[in-house]
Order: C-alpha cells, then structure tokens, then sequence
C-alpha cells in the first residue's frame, strides 16, 4: 500500500512498534499450531515478504526449526484485470517447497477489503492441497468486501474510507513505521 | 508500461518496452513449471487464431498460451474455412470481430496483413509472422533465451546465419537485437543476403568462418528447400560446407556459444544433427520460452478500460 499519496495524520507504530506486533504474531503461530512442524510461510509481494522474513527469524530463534518462506505474486489472480486499462507489472512467485499437507501462513501488510488475500487464497491452492491456510497482517483497517478474516492481526486500526494505511518496511523504503494518510481532495 | 492495442513487430518497439515484454515472460514461465498450469487471469476472454499459412509450433504455443491464462481460443486454419471458398481478409476478419474475440493472432502470408487487421478490428492483433515482413513473437522469444542465458545483452555478439532475404525471423531479431544493443552480424551467401539487405543498419557478410570469433549466440535459419529450385544456391551439400553450422566450426567463436534455431530444423544441411543435440543448442528452450513469451504478450494486451488503481 506504500507510496500511494496522502497527507500524514498519524504514526500508527514505529519500528519498536513493529517489532513487537510482529514478536507476538510469531509466538501466536507456534502456539496455535502447537509447533511450527508443519508450518510454511509465504509472503505477499511486496510488502509481506520482508515481514514474513522477520516473523521467519523470531520463530527460528525460539523453536530452532528452519521454516520453509515462499513468495507469492497474486497480480494474475487479481478480480479487476478486465477493468484497468494497463496490466499491472507481473513478478516472480517462488515458492520452492510443496504445500501439499502444510500449514500455509500468508503474510501480508494490510488487510483491506479482502480481495488480495482472495487472490492469494485462489494462487495458494493452485500450488497444491495445503492442509490448512492462514492468514497474518500487521495492519486490519476494516471495509472488507469478502468474507475473510486474518487468523494473526498486529494492530486493529479503525479507518474511514478517506484514509490510506502506509506500512514502509526498512528494506524497501528505508524504514519501520506505519502511518495514517489522508487522500488529498480531489484536484 | 505496456499501452498498445497491437503486436505488430518489433521495428516500432521501443526497448523497454521489449525488456517489459521479457520481464514479464520470467514469472510466465515459472507458471509454466507448475504442476497444475492454469490461472483464472483471462477466465472470460477470446482469443482467436486465424492462420492463412500452415503453422503448428506456432499456433499450438499461441493456443497453449492462452489456455494457461485462462483465456478461450478457437482456431481458423485456412484450408478448412470459407478462405478456401474466396472471402476477402476483411470480410473474414469482420465475420470473426462478429464473435467478439479480444485477440486475434495472425499469420498470413503477405507483409502488413497484420496491420490491416489491426487498424479494421477493434480487437487487438498480435502478428504471428507476415509475409517476409515480420514475426515478432519468434524474435522476443529469441531475445527471451539469449537473455536468460546471457544476462543483460548490450555489447553481446549475435550471428545470423542463412536465408536471411526471405525470413521474417531475421528481420524481427534485427529490431529487437539492435534496440537492446547487441552487435549483429548477418551471414548468408549472395543470393540469399543481396547488398541491399544493409538497410537494416548492421553489418551484413558472406563467410561465416571469419564472422564467428568473440560470438556469443549463433542463429541458424531454416533453409527453404524449394529456394534450391528457384536456382538461390547449388546444391544442398555445397550450403552445408559453406554455411551448415557443426561443434567443429563453432570452436572458432573460442565461447561457449549458444546455438539457436527456430525451428523446424533441417538436420545436416543448416546445423549437424550432432550440434543439434549438443548441450549448446537451446532449441528445445527455444520451445519453451515461446509460450512464455506468449503469455505474457496475451497478458499485456488484454487490459480493459479504466485506470490502474494500485
């Protein structure tokens, strides 16, 4: 969601912030799936994969076990392709391990409206039969337009329609934070 | 980014937009070493097939393409359609836009047949090779190949060698090598690579033995054996000598040279069947990468109508 325009209202967390929501996210995978034997993650391009990362090395620093990350790219899964005019630049997926049986965390920013975790959802099970899915954000800002729910939330943040949630991620925009924006009038 | 309707050729391409095609190519063919290749991307859409030349490599990678996608094709070969029976271009073409494709990929065998198509249909064209005049999605698969094996292709060296007078191959791989800043080197003998084809801006020679040193690709072109009887060249053997591609000859470009062909091949007369089979040879990648290279192009020019939102 970052670099789309707005003007700042709020710091919602820095990166203590962040590191500690992700810190709990980590232990609360273990604990709900009793260990991580089974479990895989796979990041959301973009902004989930560097989250899936550091929840990767929480969870290895307590349970020792190596966990399998993959990448997924959901831009051929999307439900408005036939709406925009450009086709959005398609990435890479790689997710070099099977699916079939596991325990599939998708990470991702924010959970919006519920359409990309849709898209991830449909990209998931076309890789295999994962035993289960579920799903981890750092940021819940309400509107969903599906039926979907994230199994791990770091914060619920409240937003009216007007706001746009930024989650910068150090390795992509040269910070931890998350910030509120608001749309600027229409011009 | 990618704004056009058309794939017309690759003369009128800019390079990033060829790299944009290439780039998108990559996760296309990750997709296509999946267990279950099949993505709901273009669940909905039509693409069309309308080929006025026999063809199957092209039309099977066209249909596969689509199908992966999610797209629906249908399939018009000439010899069994109303062509036979004397319907001009257009008339076809207006009965298939009837049928709503969104696509229409087209062979046929006069130069700017494509374009005509283009500019009367509201679908978008992709040129599937016209007339002597081009055949794009052949050469970005090529480019595709080179690319991925090679890494950034500015500075590289590519040899083209054969009939270079009568491929379309040719002439797409020329504009797109060219725009990528490749070095080209066109080899045939006269009759098959007249002075005039120096048009094209690159270097054009007749010894294939003094043009191999510091190659990094080596691109054969199929040689049409009716091109014998219109008297362009002796005979099949004395071709061979001169300009047949083998494992020995290829040790003067002193690299592991990459040794492509387009297919279909004409084994012992323009590439020994033993070079053929060598790991060199990416031919069969060559195979591969088409469909890739399809997809994505399917993928691109396809959009509809409003803007991004992301």
């Amino acid at each position: 969601m970052s670099g789309l325009e707005g003007n700042l209202k709020s710091k919602i967390m820095d990166g203590d912030g962040m590191r500690r929501a992700l810190t709990r996210i980590a232990h609360e995978i273990v604990e709900k799936n009793k260990g991580t034997e089974e479990v895989v993650l796979i990041g959301i391009r973009r902004r989930g994969v560097p989250l899936a990362e550091r929840i990767r090395e929480q969870i290895e620093a307590f349970e020792a076990d190596a966990l399998p990350l993959g990448i997924l790219d959901i831009t051929l899964y999307r439900d408005d392709l036939s709406m925009i005019a450009v086709q959005p630049v398609v990435h890479e997926s790689n997710v070099p391990f099977s699916v079939e049986g596991k325990v599939v965390i998708l990470v991702d920013d924010v959970l919006f409206t519920g359409r990309t975790a849709r898209a991830a959802l449909d990209a998931t099970m076309d890789l295999g039969r994962p035993k289960k899915i579920q799903l981890a954000v750092l940021v819940d800002r309400g509107h969903r337009e599906l039926p979907i729910r994230a199994d791990y939330v770091g914060k619920n943040v409240p937003t009216s329609s007007r706001e746009i949630i930024s989650v910068c991620v150090q390795e992509i925009d040269g910070a931890d934070e998350v910030l509120l924006l608001e749309m600027e009038t229409d011009k | 980014m990618w704004q056009h309707k058309d794939l017309l050729g690759l003369e009128r391409l800019t390079s990033a937009e060829i790299e944009h095609i290439l780039r998108t190519a990559k996760p296309m063919k990750e997709i296509l070493m999946r267990p279950v290749k099949k993505l709901p991307t273009l669940r909905g859409k039509a693409v069309f097939n309308l080929f006025y030349e026999a063809s199957t490599r092209t039309r099977t990678s066209f249909e596969t393409a689509a199908k992966v996608l999610g797209a629906d094709t249908a399939s018009i070969a000439v010899a069994q359609s109303s062509v036979s029976k004397g319907e001009t271009l257009l008339d076809t073409a207006r009965t298939l836009e009837a049928m709503r494709p969104d696509l229409v990929v087209v062979r046929h065998q006069a130069s700017g047949a494509a374009e005509f198509l283009a500019n009367h249909l509201k679908a978008g064209v992709i040129n599937a090779g016209d007339g002597q005049h081009e055949h794009p999605t052949q050469a970005l698969l090529d480019l595709f190949t080179m690319w991925e094996k090679l890494g950034d292709l500015a500075g590289k060296k590519v040899v083209i060698v054969g009939d270079v007078l009568h491929s379309r191959v040719a002439r797409s791989n020329v504009w797109g090598l060219t725009k990528l800043g490749v070095e080209v080197v066109l080899i045939g003998p006269p009759t098959l690579l007249p002075d005039e084809m120096r048009v094209l801006g690159v270097e054009c020679r007749h010894d294939l033995d003094r043009a191999l040193p510091g190659a990094d690709v080596v691109m054969a072109l199929r040689l049409q054996l009716e091109r014998q009887q219109a008297g362009l060249f002796p005979s099949l053997r004395e071709y061979s000598r001169a300009y047949g591609l083998t494992s020995e000859r290829l040790k003067r470009t002193g690299k592991p040279t990459l040794v492509m062909h387009p297919g279909p091949m004409n084994r012992g007369v323009e590439i020994s069947s033993e070079l053929a089979n060598s790991p060199r040879a990416v031919i069969e990648e060559q195979v591969t990468n088409g469909v890739a290279v399809r997809m994505a192009l399917i993928y691109l020019l396809t959009g509809g109508t409003a803007h991004v939102v992301d």
